[in-house]
């Protein structure tokens, strides 16, 4: 099971890169979907069924509205030039060169970084419980819920929820502040 | 936005409801199968979003459906706040509480207050993404 | 071992897209592409091997169950992320409308 779920996080991160360097914007938001869909199956095979029905949809919803976006916007990609071509002569673009600099040293350290506190984490598959033992051995009494995750949604970590249910109409506010307001046409 | 072929609308017709009724099913039924509030409410909120793409949005007014689907969404919130205050005046003294009788796991009238807070959620997660959806249709059409 | 290795894989990439795209789309999608890593990282370390899902039936009393806790926790996540997600494209599609062009590095030279 270890392995197929490593062929997916290989689709993942193939998809994602082939989404980064799409030449147009709409092969880029499809592209964008593998990503989403290949996590609904890592979600199905880790045993978390709540979360892949919700995934699942939430990533359908996501393309429709990044659709409904550029649909009607310019639709081609703004590539940065590797090289410029002055009088006959190919220059190297100092400025893409600097940003894959800082991107390498960045993301080489963190890796680093990384690697270095793995043997902290405990190996896949293995978890001990430390929070959760008392979610789990005394949830259903203490909760009469069948679903756990339904129990520690609304019981134990309420707070969480009625913050996560704030945050949602924060942004839908905002959402429809930012698109009523007229902008200026230049 | 035009509507789309008359077999687009034939089939929407035909499932519109059925998507519906299973996103309230899959809310309903949060406690005891995979699911919940939130999977119920963007489900549902996936059959309102089908019905505008599939009709085009001359047929129904959606400036007032957008208000409506706003104010559902206040009201929604208002509501959970409201339950999970009223555990603060139930004998734990507690807020979130869960006051009601739990009764038999594995029933469907069971948990106590937890299938209601599941129905609200529900009914916030469906009006907030559809009131997303409505606000950038809405852009477009002002664009025009 | 090998999979949060390639969690952190694919962090990086949405990283990287986020640091050297001129595309305001583009630079949304590698968000979306980050938060998506850490959802699965969250949830690759509460499984357990020969876990069943979080759910009592009949006949599953005495079975292993995953760690139900991250899986509520990325539950909302998911949900918020949407909401965020849409309102980085109202401020893009209206930044778009303003200055007619999704190139970041030109809207940041213009002035007013």
């Amino acid at each position: 099971m270890e392995a197929i779920i490593a062929v997916l996080l290989i689709l993942m991160i193939a998809g994602s890169i082939y989404t980064l360097h799409a030449r147009d914007l709409l092969s880029a938001i499809v592209s964008y979907g593998i990503v989403g869909f290949a996590l609904v199956i890592i979600f199905l095979f880790l045993k978390a069924p709540d979360l892949a029905i919700v995934q699942l949809v939430v990533e359908i919803i996501t393309l429709i509205i990044m659709i409904a976006v550029i649909r009607n916007s310019s639709k081609e990609d703004l590539q940065e030039r590797t090289t410029v071509k002055v009088e006959g002569v190919h220059y190297i673009n100092l400025r893409s060169a600097l940003y894959l600099l800082v991107t390498g040293i960045l993301c080489i350290g963190l890796f680093y970084y990384f690697v270095k506190s793995i043997p902290g984490l405990e190996p896949f598959g293995v978890h001990t419980t430390r929070m959760a033992t008392t979610y789990i051995e005394q949830g259903a009494e203490l909760t009469g819920s069948a679903n756990l995750v339904t129990g520690i949604l609304f019981d134990f970590r309420g707070y969480d929820t009625l913050g996560e249910a704030t945050i949602l109409l924060t942004a839908v506010i905002g959402i429809l502040t930012i698109l009523r307001i007229k902008g200026k046409k230049v | 936005m035009k509507g789309m072929t008359v077999i687009v609308k034939k089939v929407t017709q035909l499932l519109c409801g059925i998507i519906f009724i299973f996103g309230i099913y899959i809310v309903l039924h949060g406690h005891l199968t995979p699911g919940g509030g939130f999977a119920g409410g963007t489900i549902i909120a996936g059959a309102f979003i089908l019905l505008v793409l599939a009709y085009g949005d001359h047929i129904i007014h959606l400036r007032v459906r957008k208000e409506d689907s706003s104010r559902l969404e206040s009201f929604a919130i208002f509501l959970f706040l409201a339950f999970a205050l009223a555990g603060m005046f139930m004998i734990p003294s507690v807020f979130f509480s869960n006051y009601y009788p739990l009764g038999a796991v594995g029933e469907l009238l069971s948990a106590g207050v937890i299938p209601l807070y599941n129905i609200f959620i529900g009914v916030e997660v469906a009006a907030a993404l559809f009131t997303v959806f409505l606000a950038f249709v809405i852009l477009k059409e002002e664009d025009k | 071992m090998t999979l949060f290795v390639l969690c952190f894989i694919l962090f990086l990439v949405g990283m990287y897209g986020v640091i050297t795209r001129r595309n305001m789309i583009k630079i949304i999608l590698g968000l979306c592409i980050m938060e998506y890593s850490l959802n699965l990282f969250f949830v690759l370390i509460g499984y357990v091997k020969n876990g069943v899902a979080p759910i009592i039936t009949k006949g599953t009393e005495q079975a292993t169950f995953v760690d139900p806790l991250p899986q509520a926790m990325v539950l909302t996540v998911i949900v918020i992320g949407l909401a965020t997600t849409a309102m980085l494209m109202a401020i893009a599609i209206r930044l778009y409308r303003k200055h007619n062009t999704f190139d970041i590095r030109e809207i940041n030279t213009l002035k007013g």
